[in-house]
């Protein structure tokens, strides 16, 4: 079989009307010279040293020998698991918990659901201010504790180095739990009610439901689901720069804050190029596993 | 790939009259939802309260009181003097062309990856959109110095051609998927008929892709009008920023004005809004990419 269709496939693409290929070659051009030709760009500058002006020097492994002990670097490095664990970890059971609340349809919940996804379309730095706002010395989340008698508890959220960091992850979770709600309420469309009123009827306690029933067949949501808010959380920016800029004190810092600072506030382009590097180097395991899921998923299509 | 046609979970959605044993639980579900909901909705009705407020009403009796006055003067200077209505106006020209020409490019390269033999083609299809996946820090520097060389550093030209070239490999991933299952017949039969392949493509194949063309359109214009990071990278001039770039502006140059800041975050929160509730069904189904089987 595939002895008798090897000529025919090299006919079948000599078949390939020229303007086609026009048609793929344009949009290809234009991602290979905005994407991948920056990015390898980015692999040789973190090997120089550059400050934008004359030539880049090459000073071979020093950018990443001197992150290491660059206290600031590690600093948002473990800001970066931080954020990682606690965005994703808290965003993936809250939009779980949502979805397996507000799956079967009744009174009010497309008010519910409407409610929490509604905040998913604002960009993150809306949600930067929004968040802002009820963070003031005066303002929402201080007056709601004064009201209950924890005035004690009342604190500078932004501006206190030990809360900075959680109190913009509050507001990242807070708009990412109605996207992976969405996610896990479409994953579980695709789920088999039979099966579940199945074990209802046999007995099956509302958790080992959920465990031995549902949970297995969300297992192609859970794979999207993680290596999107593993990605995500790897470039996260936009919120943590509308907040706190990474301050006070790097306390917020996290690794895209920090390269954007070194990169277009001190210039120090080799640098900066190196900790994209990094990030890239964590995401790119997340990465592949989402096309791998891809590539599944166009096979099965 | 049927994603793009997944049925979405949407408000309008009709709902069954529960059955009595249900009617018995269902206030225990409300009580438990309706708090909970909540943490949802008070920050943006506490944004919405604070924005029409007057500045001496929150001098006066602090952010988190409830208002003692109401107008939209905060509104005004936040379009006004906060330059919020010029930079709506510039995110809507960095949007429009961005997406027509996103979409158009990308439905050009779809069509050529799954309606013709061309070698290699799912390598291709997975490496641009390997292409989208990539930390966006990987490319800020050079990016901004290319923009630089070619003259269009600082300008919504470059800004508009960045967001095309990092956002095509997701949106042909997307259409390649769905043209793939469009029947084979159709353009067959044009093609005897004697149509040229961008007859078929323009007559047949994309009219025929209005779904998933409308769910992407809905997801691309909340992304590139959401966007941050690349405006304040390709842009320098303050008049030309965009709503989230400016506004970032505004809340440093507004400090002391918390009517101002909460009216623009409003202001530049409204659009995305409208896109959502308008095209909601399209919108929720284009999130679902990749999520299904």
């Amino acid at each position: 079989m595939t002895v008798l269709a090897a000529p025919a496939r090299r006919k079948a693409w000599r078949r390939v009307p020229a303007i086609v290929w026009v048609f793929l070659t344009v949009p290809a051009l234009v991602e290979v010279g905005m994407v991948f030709w920056p990015a390898l760009n980015s692999f040789y500058l973190s090997f120089t040293t550059w400050n934008g002006l004359g030539a880049a020097q090459p000073v071979g492994l020093d950018n990443y020998s001197q992150l290491f002990s660059d206290d600031v670097f590690t600093g948002a490095l473990k800001n970066n698991v931080i954020w990682a664990v606690g965005f994703g970890g808290l965003s993936v059971l809250g939009g779980l918990a949502l979805a397996l609340a507000l799956n079967r349809p009744r009174r009010g919940v497309g008010l519910y659901r409407s409610a929490i996804y509604l905040p998913m379309v604002f960009s993150l730095a809306v949600t930067g201010l929004f968040w802002r706002v009820q963070y003031q010395p005066d303002g929402s989340i201080n007056t709601l504790l004064g009201a209950i008698g924890l005035g004690s508890w009342e604190k500078q959220w932004l501006a206190n180095p030990d809360t900075a960091l959680y109190a913009v992850l509050v507001a990242a979770v807070w708009r990412q739990v109605g996207y992976v709600m969405v996610l896990y309420l479409a994953g579980l469309k695709g789920t088999d009610p039979t099966l579940d009123d199945a074990s209802a009827v046999d007995g099956a306690t509302a958790w080992q439901r959920f465990r031995y029933v549902t949970w297995p067949q969300l297992r192609g949501v859970n794979t999207v689901v993680f290596a999107v808010t593993v990605i995500d959380s790897l470039r996260t920016f936009d919120i943590v720069w509308a907040m706190t800029a990474g301050g006070p004190y790097h306390s917020s810092e996290l690794l895209s804050t920090y390269m954007f600072q070194q990169g277009f506030k001190f210039l120090n382009l080799g640098y900066a190029s190196a900790i994209a590097v990094v990030i890239f180097a964590l995401a790119l395991v997340f990465i592949i596993t989402y096309l791998v899921r891809a590539t599944r998923e166009e096979a099965a299509a | 790939m049927s994603a793009t046609l997944v049925a979405s979970p949407s408000v309008d959605e009709p709902v069954a009259a529960p059955p009595p044993r249900r009617r018995r639980r269902a206030w225990v579900f409300h009580a438990v939802m309706a708090p909970i909901t909540l943490l949802w909705v008070a920050p943006m009705a506490f944004v919405l309260l604070l924005a029409v407020r007057s500045f001496d009403d929150v001098a006066a009796n602090g952010t988190a009181s409830w208002p003692h006055s109401f107008g939209l003067g905060a509104f005004d200077t936040a379009l006004g003097t906060g330059g919020m209505a010029r930079s709506l106006w510039t995110s809507i020209k960095i949007t429009v062309p961005a997406v027509v020409i996103t979409l158009w490019l990308a439905s050009m390269a779809a069509y050529a990856l799954s309606r013709y033999a061309i070698p290699g083609r799912r390598a291709i299809l997975l490496i641009m959109l390997a292409g989208n996946l990539l930390p966006p820090q990987i490319l800020l520097i050079p990016v901004s110095r290319i923009t630089e060389s070619i003259g269009l550093y600082d300008t919504l030209t470059g800004l508009v051609l960045i967001h095309v070239g990092f956002g095509l490999g997701f949106y042909t991933f997307v259409l390649y998927g769905f043209m793939r299952s469009l029947p084979g017949e159709l353009t067959e039969a044009a093609r005897i008929d004697g149509a040229g392949p961008v007859q078929i493509y323009a007559r047949i194949v994309l009219p025929l892709c209005r779904p998933s063309l409308a769910a992407l359109a809905a997801l691309a214009t909340t992304w590139i009008f959401n966007d941050l990071i690349w405006a304040i990278t390709v842009l320098r001039t303050e008049a030309k920023l965009p709503v989230t770039a400016a506004l970032l502006n505004l809340q440093g140059g507004y400090v002391s004005q918390w009517n101002v800041v909460a009216a623009a975050s409003v202001l530049a929160a409204v659009p995305t809004a409208i896109v959502f509730f308008a095209f909601q069904r399209h919108f929720v189904s284009g999130l679902l990419v990749g999520a299904n089987k």
